[in-house]
């Protein structure tokens, strides 16, 4: 696969579908998308940087170790259900609050953090396993 | 008595967990003197627990507690009468005695912060056994003393005998608990009833059901494991393995009493019945004279004890299931005896080892003006032991024959027993305490002298209390036997017998017990050579059975797992095959309930064909790919297909899953299939091709026929009306999938993300293993040492 094209285009690839998961896991809510699909979207387009790349590339691109992403999109995930306790109300209510922006008024609830746990832990899971997998092709 | 009084006791009962926390940290402070601070505990229990005594004394019941989880019924709450009461103030007092002895035993031990620890949770867990009201909670303060026991045992975890003793005394008395959690079961579902206090006055409810006999044996299970019966006593000798001061505690008054205690506090709702009567006494008996006769044994000093223990134990369960109420009360005075003498004993038989070097009763002698305090002390104990007067062990066996002797079979069948037991208990009494301090001086390893106060404070207090209850015996028993007493019978009783000669039948037996005991204490060593002889024709016993026992289940779990797990993943995938085909296709067929044959829907437009024509080409395309990767890819084709019939039939979402789902599962599939070196072509036989065609042809037309009757049932529209009317308004989202994902089943996703996360935590791990395994197969040591474990784990 290390071809000159593929090898070009792959980054703004992985860049476009980067956006592009965040962009449907926000929309989510309202439209057809959310944290499942969104996370599912930016595990290919790591998996099409580390097809033309190497692993080490993606690894160093990432920072963190996948599972650590994983690991922490569960906690939040976790501690956005658990934040209604605080208030009294039962486990996983959903808290909204409507802050304004330079004049918009921008919706944010746990739910969305809750999602945004979703696609941490999908990110992180399966792209440890592809990067894990193609890693050991290498040795 | 809810209030201050209350949250008094759940403090007592809570402490001691919160002080093993600290032992390590105070350990490391200040040392063998932490044993000072540390005893606060246990004696702030025992003053609380005191405290209650004339409430007892005078007929009432004190409970209380907190609710835990209301909705399940389930709630932290404790029962105090005469029986838990004493057990309690035994457990407390005593523990105040042993932490104070373990600070002076253990003095300079690396490790002491930890035995502190142990022995502190173990006590939190003892005075939970015996207060606790609730099943569940008996049950859970049950283990929890089976856990720590194995964690004292095993203290010294560097020598094998420990971790065998360990793990031994953890099997029996675990297990033994498992089958006290099914009588407790059985018991629950029979009176409906899950507290005690309420169980006790529950009267004839148990003994009449019809399965009571069931109850019984699963509840006698529990209390014979952990009180040391005929056959499950092997584990307490070998539990002698632990530090003196674990021995003196857990083996004279706590851990192997709880079985008795069961048994007492079960008494009024579950004994008087035929079974009762003839089980109880029957092991009791044949523990007592097993007990008796292995102790004449045995020359250490511990073991010597430890077998009288299992003895004593036998006589309690004995008395407690003979069936009279001076046998009831025979029980309760010679339990109280037993925890203070065998206590001391054990305390004393630490002290001498720790301060000669050795406990080998015939390596030692003569150290009476060395060690004048414990020979004092010693001797005390063994005078309550042997029951003699004016100790409060006389007063329990003078009881003890009057409540058995009768003139019927049964009563002088079980007198002689006791007899006999008594007789051999008083020869070991006197062989722990005079043959090491009396006679001339033996050279020991260590030069002997008295050990520091937190030694013989323990042992000199118990063999002292000894001689005071007996010399006040109206206020012992108005305030311990008494209560306790009635509270076993489950009527009120009243204990009177005192130290004011009373001549009479029982006198008769003592004197008889005595002059049988000083006869065999004269041919001690000729009477170790007997039994000795007698053990060796007898052949191996239970101790050698549960190695057995282990070795047989080990050999066991490892032929069924090479059975089931033989690694070979093509039968896994058979068998799950297989089975989903069997669930799928046989329950339809033989309820009848096959789906109809569905009409060719007639409005079919002409991109929905082609994408159903591109699947079913995509499926050819798998069957007739020459090597895997195609096949792969090409199963991708019939993915995508499907993913777009999804977005033209309206479920953008599922589309946009599947989409990505099958993006991803073609490029892990293909990093898998590359990973495994597999031939790139097909090497099956037909016949074995025939047979997975077979198999994946059942699976998929399951599914097919699942899927078909699935859309031919009603559609009720309920959850879909409830989702689209409150989406927006409830939750504020338009996307009804996602909301349903992230909101209204937001806990069952929690479930979900979870189980990705293990799942890619478990898959690195399986990808790990295999690159160690190749690491290690490339050095020749690793490799013995490889071979060496497969070797093992063959055996």
């Amino acid at each position: 696969m290390n071809t000159l094209i593929f090898r070009t285009v792959a980054p703004f690839l992985t860049a476009l579908m980067l956006l592009f998961s965040i962009f449907v896991l926000l929309r989510g809510h309202n439209e057809p998308g959310g944290g499942f699909i969104g996370g599912l979207i930016a595990a290919s387009a790591f998996a099409i940087y580390g097809i033309a790349f190497g692993v080490q590339a993606v690894r160093r691109a990432l920072w963190f170790h996948p599972m650590s992403i994983a690991g922490a999109g569960l906690l939040l995930a976790t501690l956005s259900g658990l934040l209604s306790a605080i208030f009294g109300l039962p486990f996983m209510t959903g808290l909204w609050v409507y802050p304004e922006f330079f004049g918009v008024e921008v919706p944010l609830a746990t739910v969305m953090s809750f999602d945004v746990g979703v696609y941490l832990v999908v990110v992180g899971a399966i792209t440890s396993i592809a990067l894990a997998l193609e890693e050991r092709e290498s040795d | 008595m809810i209030g201050d009084g209350a949250a008094l006791t759940f403090l007592a009962m809570a402490l001691p967990f919160v002080a093993a926390l600290l032992a390590p940290l105070l350990v490391r402070r200040l040392g063998a003197n932490a044993a000072w601070i540390l005893a606060l505990v246990p004696a702030f229990a025992f003053a609380h627990f005191a405290g209650f005594l004339p409430e007892i004394a005078a007929g009432e019941v004190v409970t209380g507690g907190y609710a835990w989880v209301p909705s399940l019924n389930l709630s932290f709450s404790w029962f105090l009468d005469g029986l838990s009461l004493t057990f309690a103030l035994l457990i407390t007092g005593i523990g105040t005695l042993i932490v104070l002895y373990s600070g002076g035993y253990m003095k300079g031990h690396a490790q002491q912060g930890r035995f502190f620890s142990f022995i502190l949770m173990f006590m939190g867990s003892m005075l939970g056994v015996v207060v606790s009201d609730s099943f569940l909670m008996l049950f859970v303060f049950w283990e929890l003393t089976s856990i720590t026991s194995f964690l004292l045992i095993g203290f010294d975890h560097s020598r094998e005998a420990s971790r065998r003793a360990a793990l031994q005394a953890l099997v029996v008395t675990g297990g033994g608990g498992l089958l006290l959690l099914a009588g407790l079961i059985f018991i629950w579902n029979m009176t409906g009833l899950t507290q005690l206090s309420l169980l006790v006055h529950s009267g004839d409810l148990l003994r009449e059901s019809p399965f009571y006999m069931a109850a019984l044996l699963l509840v006698l299970g529990g209390a014979f494991t952990k009180s040391a019966q005929f056959p499950f006593h092997f584990w307490l000798p070998n539990a002698m393995e632990a530090p003196t001061p674990v021995s003196a505690y857990l083996h004279s008054a706590t851990m192997v009493k709880a079985g008795v205690y069961l048994l007492m506090r079960l008494n009024p709702v579950m004994g008087d019945t035929p079974a009762w009567e003839i089980l109880l006494p029957f092991f009791g008996g044949i523990t007592l004279l097993v007990g008796a006769v292995l102790a004449i044994r045995q020359s250490d000093l511990k073991l010597m004890l430890a077998y009288t223990t299992v003895a004593s134990l036998g006589l309690l369960v004995m008395l407690t299931g003979f069936g009279s109420p001076y046998a009831i009360e025979a029980a309760v005075l010679y339990l109280v005896a037993h925890s203070l003498f065998k206590g001391a004993l054990f305390m004393v038989a630490g002290i001498i080892d720790h301060e000669a070097g050795t406990r080998d009763v015939t390596k030692l002698g003569g150290l009476r003006s060395a060690m004048p305090i414990t020979f004092v002390a010693a001797l005390f104990a063994a005078i309550s032991m042997a029951g003699l007067p004016p100790f409060f062990g006389f007063l329990a066996k003078e009881e003890i024959y009057a409540a058995l002797a009768g003139p019927d079979p049964r009563s002088v069948v079980f007198t002689v027993v006791a007899i006999v037991g008594n007789a051999l208990m008083f020869v070991i009494a006197f062989a722990v305490a005079l043959k090491p301090f009396l006679g001339a001086r033996v050279e020991t390893p260590k030069n002997a002298h008295e050990g520091p106060v937190l030694l013989w404070l323990g042992p000199l207090v118990l063999s002292l209390l000894g001689l005071a209850a007996a010399l006040f015996s109206a206020v012992a028993h108005a305030y311990v036997t008494s209560p306790m007493a009635s509270a076993v019978a489950g009527e009120a009783a009243t204990v009177t017998i005192s130290l004011v000669p009373h001549i009479g039948l029982p006198l008769a037996l003592s004197v008889l017990t005595v002059v049988l005991g000083i006869l065999v204490f004269l041919g001690l060593d000729r009477a170790r050579a007997a039994v000795t002889r007698l053990i060796d024709a007898l052949g191996p016993g239970p101790d050698r059975g549960f190695d057995h026992f282990i070795a047989g289940l080990v050999r066991l779990s490892w032929r069924v797992t090479k059975v089931i797990q033989n690694g070979r993943l093509e039968v896994y995938v058979t068998v799950t095959f297989l089975l989903l085909a069997f669930v799928l296709l046989v329950p339809p067929v033989l309820n009848g309930e096959l789906p109809d044959m569905p009409a060719w829907p007639s409005d079919v437009r002409f991109h929905e064909l082609a994408f159903f024509v591109i699947a079913v080409v995509g499926l050819i395309a798998v069957l007739a790919a020459r090597d895997r990767l195609t096949a792969i890819v090409s199963l991708g084709i019939q993915g995508f297909a499907v993913a777009v019939i999804f977005l033209l039939f309206g479920a953008p979402d599922l589309s946009f899953t599947q989409f990505m789902v099958e993006t991803l599962s073609v490029v892990i599939l293909a990093l898998v299939m590359t990973r495994l070196r597999l031939s790139p072509s097909d090497h099956r036989t037909f016949g074995e091709f025939l047979l997975d065609a077979a198999i994946a042809i059942a699976g998929g037309l399951g599914f097919a026929l699942l899927l078909l009757k699935s859309t031919q049932a009603p559609f009720s529209t309920t959850l879909t009306d409830f989702f689209n009317a409150y989406s927006k308004v409830i939750a504020h989202g338009a996307n009804v999938v996602n909301v349903i994902i992230v909101d209204f089943r937001g806990t069952d996703t929690l479930g979900e993300i979870s189980v990705v996360m293990i799942t890619g935590l478990a898959i690195l791990a399986l990808i790990r293993i295999r690159v160690v395994s190749v690491a290690a197969a490339q050095t020749p040591v690793a490799r013995l040492e490889g071979r060496n474990a497969e070797k093992e784990l063959r055996k």
